[in-house]
């Protein structure tokens, strides 16, 4: 295999110059001697197999010049639908980091931390309002694991009524973690179909409920950018078994100041901070994922809970009986709650508002105008829309294909065959930080690639044309596994 | 708002396109009942500069950041964050960018994750990492539930009494919904500060699921994880080892050639600082034999249409967005620009670099240890430690009190987690002490 030394970059094991490093330390090799000395060589490791050689201007290069393959939200537009890839404001980077946030331990005795815990009751109080519910943990490390604390929260509730129950109704529509995270608490996912127009409708869900039905989880807006519009039908009839609603809080940019999940019915309800509240997605995370409560399950959310200190602060309650437990270590991703507290400052209760109706002002806008795609739903969109195309049909192009050729405009493409219910799906975001040009660049972009794919189909088909590398060969990634990078010749010792 | 580029005009329009007389049809659809109660009472938005200052307000007010001599431990570890760390995870182009499901437009974190996996194999002596976890303390849950995947008939659970609170806690989370699997406490030996080998032995059974063990462990402890891997062993159950001060790896032996089967640990200690907690990153290694039941996402190597080198997510057949309810896990977002800063700041530490800066902990540690001995401060246990030790003291509050008013943090008490140890406190020491802070903490916990 090889590599275009203009458009790609060594890895950094390649790169290596046995007797080169990156850093000087103060004790060097003479401490290193001692230390072995001191714990004795059947403790010590001989070496460290492979590890690179480098100076600090070939690391500072090396990744530079990757940074520079990566397509992200910043400098490019990136409609990825599900994922609101909205701007990251430059400052909340920079608080995040004030040293006063950054240095502190979390073992910090509370009394000199009381910024911190501040602003988390701050930051828990502000998504209580926005969310419409009573309590919010800011434990769970992201948007899964506030769902894992949902559901154990779930579990939890019924075991302590001695009446447990096993199944959770989750929409057709629904992510993947959703799933995924009811066979981690336990629980068997019953799979609730949507109607022919992309909606849940409640005789539909009234089918399913029964004495077993432990809780229903609902996306909403949906995967398909729709509003449910029998929500509160539903959670009504949700409640009547006994059952528990679940909100899966991932399309909250489209209800900020529209509706709050707890108005809805909603138990429970996670957010994910690296959606809505704007902290960065940082390639796959870290974000966040806050759950929050109405009042009866509070007792149930996990371990630690701020509660008020004696001497009239704030202070860590670390064990609370009925608790589910803790999801990770410490408080939760401190400084991603920073971000999102400084953030909820900024847009304040108008920003917000706004915000939600410009993001779903584009989407619509972008609906409305991609003449040669069509939507998957005759509802209105929210912050979203989910488009199909006949080119499979006409040319032989997918929307994989389409995907690929985006790329080549610069533009990072839509989720793609995703939600499942529509073949071919392309799930458009948007989000409310773009300007009208960008949308309408995306557009007549969109409708090239179409047009193109008639005339030419192979454009297509063999896209990116433009990119540091040509279409990346995934199977093959799969077939034959190679996972880490192996040094040419065979390693001695470790 | 600054952060919205629509002009009066353009919201006209663009309204007048969709065919809406104002922002408000274009939820008249959502039920009225709901949008009447949809007021948000909070402040009105601020300009950058009152952001600016409310949250460095807030930051002000954590005294214990800065100005007092440190030796908390405990799962976070206090180290030099080198500025070119800092530079790389700052670029725009890492930071704001997604998940790379679209390889063509992510090489650059792509080939960054593929370099992180390597040198945590690299790191633990195992064929195999992941693109990391979440932290230390999930991934050694997740870890205990993939090794449940690979041998489901087996249900007993070993977790080492002498493993991290939080850890210990974050397992017994997970592992609350699988009512098969039986979690006991493995104590630990009362001089030593490591594992009651003995004991392990009576649990080491055909039931053995998996032992659990820190290396090093709460207490600071280095662990004879060569001997319980083999006990492990020999019963048929899996050895999984976890690090929360992963610097320690750079010295010690690697876990997978003890024979751990499966190593996770916090990388916090690779470039990221405290941040009260997090966000940090998990780390993930195994065997190569058990990689289709590892967790969490992983990046391999393969090449373009033009048969270049090229880099994408792969066995995603694993992962909650192919296979739903029978993914290995539910983790989706994950830390991955956490593991970025791990994977620059072990590049540039490198292998002379990272072995001589452990060495360096492992030396002042010692000396500090060394000192306050010679005050008559001995530590609790004997067996052998890297960067943190236990001490005992006889007034351990009011030591600890009176260490805060010189402005000395002087470690991590183990009550209330370990009520038999509730006189002892656990001190780590690292290359940002001196041992001029030593004998201040001498004299403060003498008192």
């Amino acid at each position: 295999m090889t590599y275009d030394i203009q458009r790609q970059v060594a890895l950094i094991f390649e790169e290596s110059v046995a007797g080169r490093r990156g850093v000087d330390l103060a004790g060097g090799e003479r401490s290193l001697r001692h230390a072995r000395e001191l714990l004795g060589e059947a403790l010590c490791r001989e070496d460290i197999d492979g590890f690179p050689e480098v100076s600090e201007p070939q690391v500072l290069r090396h990744f530079l010049r990757l940074s520079q393959l990566n397509f992200s939200q910043a400098l490019q537009f990136y409609p990825l639908g599900s994922c609101t890839m909205k701007y990251n404001p430059v400052l909340d980077d920079e608080l995040a980091a004030l040293p006063g946030f950054a240095a502190l331990h979390p073992h910090t005795p509370a009394e000199l931390a009381q910024g911190a815990l501040e602003l988390m009751a701050r930051l828990e109080a502000a998504l209580a309002e926005i969310s419409g519910m009573d309590a919010v943990s800011l434990h769970p490390a992201a948007g899964a694991q506030g769902e894992l604390a949902g559901l154990l929260i779930v579990r939890a509730w019924f075991a302590k009524r001695g009446a447990a129950r096993r199944k959770v109704i989750i929409p057709d529509t629904a992510h993947g973690t959703n799933p995924a995270s009811c066979s981690l608490a336990g629980f068997e996912p019953v799979v609730v179909r949507s109607n022919a127009r992309g909606f849940l409708e409640t005789d539909e869900v009234r089918r399913l409920l029964s004495d077993d039905v432990a809780a229903m989880m609902v996306t909403n807006p949906n995967t398909e950018g729709i509003f449910e519009p029998e929500i509160v039908a539903i959670a009504q009839a949700v409640h009547e078994h006994g059952a528990l609603l679940y909100l899966d809080g991932a399309n909250l940019n489209a209800l900020l100041g529209v509706a709050k999940p707890g108005d809805m019915g909603a138990d429970l309800a996670h957010i994910n901070l690296h959606k809505t509240f704007s902290t960065p997605h940082g390639g796959g995370g870290p974000g966040a994922g806050p759950l929050a409560v109405k009042r009866h399950l509070e007792p149930f959310l996990p371990n630690p809970r701020l509660r008020p200190s004696a001497s009239g602060g704030l202070e860590i309650d670390p064990d609370r009986p009925d608790s589910i437990g803790r999801l990770r270590a410490f408080h939760g991703n401190f400084a991603i709650l920073a971000r999102a507290y400084a953030y909820i400052l900024a847009m304040g209760a108008d920003g917000c508002a706004l915000a939600s109706r410009i993001a779903i002002l584009n989407a619509n806008y972008v609906r409305k105008r991609l003449v040669r795609y069509h939507s998957a739903s005759p509802e209105p969109s929210m912050h979203e829309c989910v488009m199909t195309h006949d080119l499979e049909r006409k040319a032989d192009v997918s929307t994989l294909d389409i995907a690929k050729r985006l790329l080549d405009f610069g533009i990072h493409p839509p989720t793609i065959y995703f939600p499942l219910t529509v073949p071919g799906a392309l799930m458009i975001e948007p989000t409310e930080s773009e300007n009208r040009e960008t949308l309408d660049r995306f557009i007549a972009a969109m409708e090239q690639v179409y047009d193109e794919a008639l005339q030419q189909p192979a454009l297509a088909k063999n896209a990116p044309h433009h990119l540091p590398v040509r279409r990346v060969d995934e199977v093959e990634a799969a077939r034959h596994p190679s996972l880490r990078w192996q040094a040419p010749t065979p390693p001695t010792g470790s | 708002m600054r952060f919205i580029p629509h002009t009066k005009e353009d919201i006209d329009e663009m309204l007048a396109a969709v065919g809406a007389n104002d922002l408000e049809d274009l939820v008249a659809h959502v039920p009225a009942e709901l949008r009447r109660r949809a007021a948000l009472n909070l402040p009105p938005g601020m300009s950058e500069a009152e952001v600016a200052a409310q949250l460095t307000d807030l930051a002000d007010r954590n005294r214990g950041a800065r100005g007092y001599i440190s030796f908390l431990g405990s799962g976070c570890y206090r180290h030099y964050v080198p500025a070119a760390v800092r530079a790389v995870i700052a670029r725009a182009e890492f930071a704001t960018s997604y998940t790379p499901y679209q390889p063509e437009a992510s090489q650059g974190t792509t080939q960054t994750i593929f370099e992180f996996q390597t040198l945590i194999a690299q790191l633990t002596g195992l064929p195999v990492a992941n693109a990391g976890m979440y932290d230390g303390a999930s991934a050694a849950a997740e870890a205990v539930l993939m090794a449940h995947r690979l041998l489901p008939k087996r249900h007993r659970v070993v977790l080492a009494r002498a493993l991290w609170p939080d850890y210990r806690a974050t397992i017994r989370t997970y592992l609350s919904a699988q009512p098969a699997l039986e979690v006991v406490e493995l104590p630990f030996d009362g001089e030593k500060g490591t594992c009651d080998e003995a004991a392990l032995m009576e649990l080491a059974d055909e039931q053995l699921l998996c032992a659990v063990i820190g290396y090093p462990n709460a207490f600071g402890m280095i662990e004879p994880l060569e001997r319980i891997a083999r006990i492990a062993h020999a019963a048929g159950g899996l050895a999984i080892s976890v690090t929360a001060e992963a610097l320690a790896m750079g010295l010690l032996r690697a876990a997978g050639a003890l024979g751990a089967d499966i190593a996770v640990g916090e990388a916090q200690s690779f470039g990221l600082a405290p941040q009260f907690g997090g966000p940090w990153a998990g780390f993930f290694a195994t065997r190569q034999e058990f990689v289709r039941q590892m967790p969490g996402r992983l990046v391999g190597m393969t090449r373009d249409a033009e048969g270049r080198r090229a880099f994408c997510l792969t066995l995603a057949t694993r992962e909650q967005h192919i296979r739903r309810e029978r993914a290995t896990s539910n983790i989706c977002t994950n830390h991955s620009l956490c593991a970025l800063a791990a994977a620059v700041y072990l590049t540039l530490m490198g292998r002379q670099g990272l072995r001589e800066l452990a060495a360096r902990n492992l030396e002042l540690a010692h000396e500090a240890a060394a000192m306050l001995a010679a005050n008559g401060l001995r530590p609790r246990f004997n067996a052998p430690f890297f960067n943190e030790f236990t001490l005992a003291l006889p007034n351990l509050r009011s030591a600890l009190s009176t260490a805060q008013a010189r402005a000395i943090l002087a470690g991590v008490p183990l009550a209330p987690d370990y009520p038999e140890l509730a006189d002892c406190v656990v001190l780590a020491v690292t290359e940002l002490n001196s041992p001029g802070e030593f004998s201040l903490l001498c004299e403060a916990l003498k008192q």
